[in-house]
């Protein structure tokens, strides 16, 4: 067990492209890091280089306090489950798990009986002697977790481990890894592309985008407080609404109405570089239908009228879809994130994804009247991306003062 | 509806009979009637020099090739130089096949290159061979001291599978470069993280994923190389008794001009070869290339 620092580790390849650049990492004894964000943001080459199996270009990479930039993998005692499992086709299950062991040339009965223990705790007793080829996906992922935790290495590194089951397996799975995780107290650094994934499983998210670090942190701090709008929109699902908002007279013009502004906001609009055009994001929860809010709440938010496009119901809630007249919002982050999510179809015009309580009357096609948040709204510079309203830290929507 | 069905089935099995019919017409004529005639020819005494002395035997030729010294010299050569050069060729190839693949820079020409002797026609090969073997304008014989190497048995043989393993090395590469593609990228990295030093992740992971392609590389040469025979006509002639099996046919054949003889040969040789392929198929369970091994219980 030990703990893994990265300072200012970088990868760049020899036709120039830059995959990791200068990322600042320290992750704690027994601590659980995902490192989430697009394809080929640079998640698996960061992977990649704590194992060992791709050099670090600059920057010095620290296991349990010990420099490992020039130690080949072997002897940097991590292990590793990778998405395709990578099992031994030719060994049994058995042996499989037993292969670590075997090369760091443990005795028979040391390795029957790791292999065993191993084995009960990810039911696998029964499979010992049969070959991966037999075995249904959610078998060979657990048998690749197996062949990772005989060995008890310092820490585990897992590269999209859960991507290649089927949806309701993963979720399964996911609770698996986090108890075998909290049980063995292993530090472990976990890469996904998949956010829910990375809300639900880790002691800390850290979110990447082309090769460098977004925001680090809990996952409900990056919910509630993201640091730019392409962390905003890539945590949460569904996904922050964005608007785009044109700065008027100490107030926004929006496509759900005029939205005021609170002192602080003011102020740093008033700078001189500041820009008349901004980004406002809210999450689907923020909104309500008017009709079920109170006095009391009213007074914090603002109401809107929109045509109703779908109405799903989940049961719990209600997902509401309003069409919007207007532009929609546009910036480099939101386009990659698109991109990245298949979504280069949008159906035109802007349209708002909306959470409202299961009680709601509301249906499709009517006009309907909506109630949202405005201590929850967020404010972003379109052309950095950076989230005006956060403060030290702290999201504290568009009214502060 | 279900005979309708069947009745799409036939009719699309006898399409499947008239696409085939074409070519297995031509494989008839090309390989099953000169079979089927040298058989014949086997088990008949038919010798051109005394055409009047034509008549069936039986198994007697089978039983004058198979008691005949030469047979077995010759059968010992050829089995001798298939062992040895296979043996060679399937270490070297899997070397070349490493590099090929490993090669990240100028990919094409390295496997170009590599494939150079292999395009090279085996009897302009081995002109070129004993070119360089014959004393006194031959570039390798001078290095080796005054004698005459392609005289001498052993010198003789070591040149022939030399000039064999010079040749055919980039197929078998060629062939084992195939299955190493075969190796995901994944399971050597999970084998270097578990542990593996490089020869480790050579024995332990790469070799048994590999192991279909190695042996149907092994089943191709070694069928080939039984049937050694340019490089023998060539370098020696059959001299010093280095005469393949072969060579030996040849020469009963063509030279001396007796089929039945020649044919018997021709008939065991071929016996040979179906039973080393047999041995291959059924025994080591060689499959295609790119079939998976695992899937079969």
């Amino acid at each position: 067990m030990a703990d893994i620092v990265l300072d200012k580790v970088s990868k760049s390849f020899p036709d120039g492209t830059v995959a990791v650049q200068d990322v600042d990492l320290e992750i704690a004894d027994g601590e659980f890091v995902i490192l989430v964000g697009p394809s080929g943001c640079g998640k698996s080459t960061t992977l990649n280089m704590i194992a060992g199996l791709e050099d670090i270009s600059s920057g010095e990479l620290r296991i349990g306090g010990q420099r490992v930039n020039d130690k080949a993998p072997r002897d940097r005692d991590i292990a590793m489950v990778f998405q395709s499992y990578a099992l031994y086709p030719n060994m049994t299950v058995r042996e499989n798990m037993a292969f670590p062991l075997k090369l760091a040339k443990l005795d028979k009965e040391t390795i029957d009986a790791k292999v065993d223990e191993a084995a009960k705790v990810l039911e696998l007793t029964p499979l010992l002697d049969r070959k991966p080829a037999n075995l249904s996906g959610g078998q060979r992922q657990r048998v690749a977790m197996g062949r990772a935790i005989v060995r008890q290495p310092k820490a585990f590194l897992m590269d999209e481990p859960l991507s290649n089951l089927d949806a309701k397996l993963r979720v399964q799975m996911r609770t698996v890894v986090s108890r075998l995780q909290k049980q063995l107290g292993t530090t472990t650094v976990y890469v996904t592309h998949d956010q829910t994934e990375a809300m639900t499983l880790g002691d800390r998210v850290v979110i990447m985008r082309g090769g460098a670090i977004q925001q680090v942190g809990p996952p409900q701090e990056l919910y509630d407080h993201p640091r730019n709008l392409f962390v905003a929109g890539f945590i949460g699902s569904p996904s922050m609404n964005f608007l785009h908002a044109a700065v008027d007279d100490g107030t926004l013009r929006t496509a759900v109405g005029d939205v005021p502004i609170g002192d602080r906001i003011r102020r740093e609009l008033e700078a001189g570089d500041a820009p008349r055009e901004l980004i406002l994001g809210i999450r689907p929860e923020h909104f309500e239908d008017a009709e079920l809010v109170d006095d009391d709440t009213r007074r914090r938010g603002a109401e809107f009228t929109a045509p109703v496009d779908i109405v799903e119901s989940m049961g719990s809630d209600k997902y509401v879809y309003f069409t919007l007249e207007g532009e929609r919002a546009s910036a480099a982050e939101l386009e990659e994130l698109a991109a990245d999510a298949g979504a280069d179809f949008s159906g035109g015009g802007a349209s708002l994804v909306t959470r409202l309580s299961a009680e709601s009357t509301v249906r499709e096609g009517e006009d309907r009247r909506v109630w949202f948040n405005l201590e929850k709204i967020h404010l972003f510079d379109p052309s950095t991306g950076r989230n005006l309203t956060l403060h030290e830290g702290r999201s504290s929507g568009a009214l502060a003062d | 509806m279900s005979g309708k069905l069947s009745e799409n089935k036939k009719a699309e099995r006898k399409l499947g009979w008239l696409l085939c019919a074409p070519a297995a017409l031509v494989m008839v004529l090309v390989t099953a009637y000169p079979i089927g005639y040298s058989i014949w020819l086997s088990l008949q005494r038919y010798d051109l020099r005394f055409p009047d002395e034509r008549k069936f035997i039986g198994l007697e030729n089978y039983a004058t090739v198979l008691t005949n010294e030469f047979w077995w010299t010759a059968f010992g050569v050829t089995m001798l130089i298939t062992v040895v050069t296979v043996a060679v060729e399937l270490v070297l190839g899997m070397g070349l096949a490493l590099i090929m693949h490993r090669t990240l820079v100028g990919r094409g020409i390295v496997r170009t290159a590599a494939l150079i002797p292999y395009g090279i026609v085996t009897v302009v090969a081995a002109f070129s061979w004993r070119y360089a073997w014959t004393p006194g304008t031959g570039y390798l014989a001078n290095l080796f001291g005054d004698g005459a190497p392609l005289t001498e048995r052993a010198s003789s043989l070591a040149i022939i599978m030399l000039a064999e393993i010079w040749k055919t090395t980039p197929f078998m590469a060629l062939l084992l470069m195939a299955g190493l593609a075969l190796v995901p990228e994944d399971l050597l990295k999970a084998a270097s993280t578990d542990g593996a030093t490089a020869w480790q992740r050579f024995t332990k992971v790469m070799l048994p994923v590999m192991k279909p392609a190695i042996l149907v590389a092994l089943l191709f040469r070694t069928l080939d190389a039984f049937r050694v025979f340019d490089n023998i006509y060539v370098l020696t002639a059959g001299g010093n008794e280095t005469s393949s099996v072969s060579m030996l046919a040849y020469n009963n054949l063509i030279r001396g001009l007796n089929l039945g003889i020649g044919s018997t040969m021709s008939v065991l040789i071929f016996l040979t070869v179906a039973v080393i392929a047999f041995v291959f198929v059924k025994l080591f369970g060689t499959a295609a290339p790119g079939s998976d091994d695992g899937e079969r219980r």
